[in-house]
């Protein structure tokens, strides 16, 4: 998924003309001086981190400025913060505006229902979960009508608009759904939506693009998520690897599987640090370059735990042998196998050619592990 | 009987000539199903493992009456394979491909529905009813003929359990893999009522993943109508929330889709909930033995 910050998602709201405040992005005190300077944001102004956590107004990431020094002393507090663990390299000032309401608005998959969902509700700037079931209005869309005249009238009436600010909102959801359509997003929303004399404006934007999708939009490629460096290497060589705070290494296949190994090992006592799923692959290179990444992780011990379908168990046997070779002196580790399923026979033959027994049950692998790990750092130690 | 296919399933391959597509041909032909077609656009009258390869499904229907279709093409075109299958009359679509974007997945789901047709996946491994027929991936190896049903949100992890039921000297009726995306053509509602109706069919296995509520919407149905045993088992206890665990629907976000939820709601509904994966074929086994004493 590729979670947009408020300003690119404004970035996306301004080519679907959804109402905006007058803003702009500053990435130094300096600059954001000279934008209050040169009028191209007005003031009084609001000067906003852009991270992508939640709750910034109460985290001091959101403050208030009358003047131009004001505007630069603002963003000097803000960049040097830590938000949720994410570095502050950029804040948006926006002119503060009377705001009359604040409203939610959303679009986002209903996974149950099989259908697109469009959130409204009359409590905007809020937590939307600390909001009661009453006080939101769900409407599903079809996706092959989209979103209907009649369902945009009733979010109207939900919200208890009318005159200009009826029709502002008409036209406004209008943009939003064919946002969400044309952009694959996975979600779209406004909170809040303020109500500034008879029309609108989207104060906040939350942007979530589908990863899977990139394929049509190279234009998101270039923005990224929170991963961490090793999550990045992984994502360039099309392996899932995912970094957790124990000192197990798991490299499994598919995803069920991945998880019910990270399960078992928690429930017996170890700690995973991380997960590696290879997927479906028949290329012994890229087992070889998992495990290389898996070194890089410096785990106290590894389980390999693969289930052969689209994967065969030769084809990881390969890659791990080729690997055992390459694994510097000091990143190896010891290492649990358990490979079935489509070509075991061979794959566990290879395995025993080069030192490495391949067990069969899941339960007595775990527990190997989990020994060796903690033989080397106790349960309460550091990783 | 079994569910969705038996002996009479007829399968057309699209995307035949890829790797993956000819690879599994072979396999489901091993397994003793019928292939009768492929179709990949451009390269009508070939021939893969045996197999009369078509330039469209229509052509390919109309030659062969095929009834299932399973479908290996690249997610950028897995759409259009699809609604060319519906349109050639198919009733049942497996769809292997996986990273299709669940927009496209949507327009699938419902031009599928409105043309009475039914999609197994994407993004999963497809059905299997040992003896009989095979539409999809699941490696033949952990099959053996029997009477219980299994349904999963999981691919490996199936066949990992699978292959623990036949260890334990118990087969399968039908083994249905529903697929790890968000947007999935048949969820479990659908899968345990098609084996309500199967006479075949005596226990159920059930595996879920954190993610939707897919399984607690399992659970309702089971208390409300499903009369047959049920063994489940939920994987991602362990996940931490907002990290995505390699399925895109394999998330905790907002609080939603925990393990624990689901299996409260499982065992709330009566389901034995097994605790680690090595545990489901002797709760199946004791389930079994129930029956036999009632």
């Amino acid at each position: 998924m590729v979670k947009l910050a408020e300003w690119r998602g404004k970035e996306v709201f301004r080519k679907y003309a959804v109402p905006l405040p007058r803003g702009a992005v500053a990435r130094s005190p300096a600059e954001a001086r000279s934008l209050v300077d040169s009028a191209a944001v007005p003031t009084p102004c609001v000067v906003k981190a852009q991270v992508l956590a939640g709750g910034r107004g109460k985290g001091g990431a959101v403050r208030f400025a009358d003047t131009a020094a004001q505007a630069e002393e603002a963003t000097r507090a803000i960049l040097g913060m830590e938000f949720k663990g994410e570095k502050v390299k950029e804040v948006l000032l926006e002119e503060k505006l009377p705001i009359a309401r604040e409203l939610y608005v959303s679009l986002t998959l209903d996974r149950s229902l099989r259908l697109p969902i469009l959130m409204v509700s009359a409590q905007g700037g809020v937590e939307i979960e600390s909001v009661a079931e009453g006080g939101l209005v769900k409407i599903p869309v079809h996706p092959f009508i989209g979103l209907a005249g009649y369902e945009r009238r009733q979010a109207v009436s939900a919200l208890g608009l009318s005159g200009a600010a009826a029709k502002s909102l008409d036209r406004l959801l209008s943009s939003l759904w064919r946002l969400f359509d044309e952009e694959d997003a996975e979600l779209v929303e406004i909170n809040p939506l303020a109500v500034v004399g008879d029309s609108l404006v989207a104060l906040d934007a939350k942007v979530i693009i589908e990863d899977d999708a990139s394929f049509r939009h190279p234009e998101y490629a270039e923005v990224r998520d929170d991963r961490t460096p090793l999550e990045e290497i992984a994502r360039e060589k099309d392996i899932a690897f995912v970094q957790l705070d124990g000192n197990i290494g798991v490299i499994a296949n598919g995803a069920g599987l991945t998880m019910a190994t990270l399960d078992v090992l928690q429930q017996s006592g170890g700690r995973p640090g991380v997960f590696l799923d290879l997927g479906g692959t028949d290329d012994p290179k890229k087992v070889t370059e998992a495990f290389l990444l898996m070194a890089m992780a410096k785990p106290k011990a590894v389980f390999l735990n693969i289930f052969g379908g689209v994967t065969r168990c030769d084809t990881v046997a390969n890659g791990l042998v080729a690997a055992m070779s390459q694994v510097p002196e000091g990143e190896r580790f010891p290492l649990v196998a358990r490979i079935r399923g489509n070509n075991e026979a061979e794959g566990t033959q290879i395995l025993e050619r080069a030192g490495v027994a391949s067990l069969k049950g899941l339960k007595e692998s775990v527990e190997k592990v989990v020994a060796l790990a903690n033989a080397g750092a106790p349960l309460a130690g550091p990783a | 009987m079994s569910v969705l296919v038996d002996a009479d399933t007829r399968v057309l391959v699209q995307g035949i000539t890829g790797h993956q597509g000819t690879v599994h041909t072979r396999q489901m032909q091993l397994f003793g199903t019928k292939v009768v077609a492929g179709a990949t656009p451009g390269k009508g009258g070939a021939t893969v493992e045996g197999v009369p390869v078509f330039d469209s499904v229509e052509r390919a229907v109309r030659a062969t009456s095929a009834n299932a279709s399973v479908i290996f093409v690249p997610a950028p075109f897995a759409k259009d394979a699809l609604v060319e299958a519906v349109d050639a009359g198919i009733p049942l679509a497996v769809v292997v491909t996986e990273h299709i974007p669940f927009h496209d997945m949507l327009s699938m789901y419902h031009y599928a529905r409105l043309r009475g047709a039914r999609i197994i996946g994407p993004n999963c491994p497809g059905i299997a009813a040992p003896g009989k027929a095979k539409v999809g991936i699941i490696p033949n190896v952990v099959f053996h003929p029997g009477r219980v049903g299994v349904v999963s949100r999981s691919g490996t992890l199936t066949y990992e359990i699978v292959s623990g039921i036949k260890e334990h000297g118990l087969g399968q009726s039908t083994c249905i893999g529903l697929g790890g995306d968000p947007v999935v053509g048949t969820n479990f509602v659908d899968a345990l009522s098609l084996f309500e109706e199967d006479p075949d069919t005596d226990v159920v296995v059930m595996v879920g993943e954190i993610g939707g509520t897919a399984e607690e919407e399992g659970a309702d149905y089971i208390r409300a109508h499903f009369t047959k045993p049920v063994v489940a088992y939920v994987a991602g206890r362990s996940a931490p929330p907002g990290k995505r665990m390699g399925h895109a629907g394999a998330i905790i976000a907002r609080g939603r889709g925990t393990a624990a939820s689901k299996l409260a709601a499982l065992e709330g509904a009566g389901a034995k909930v097994a605790s680690f994966p090595y545990e489901i074929p002797g709760l199946v086994a004791e389930r079994l033995q129930e029956l036999t004493n009632r």
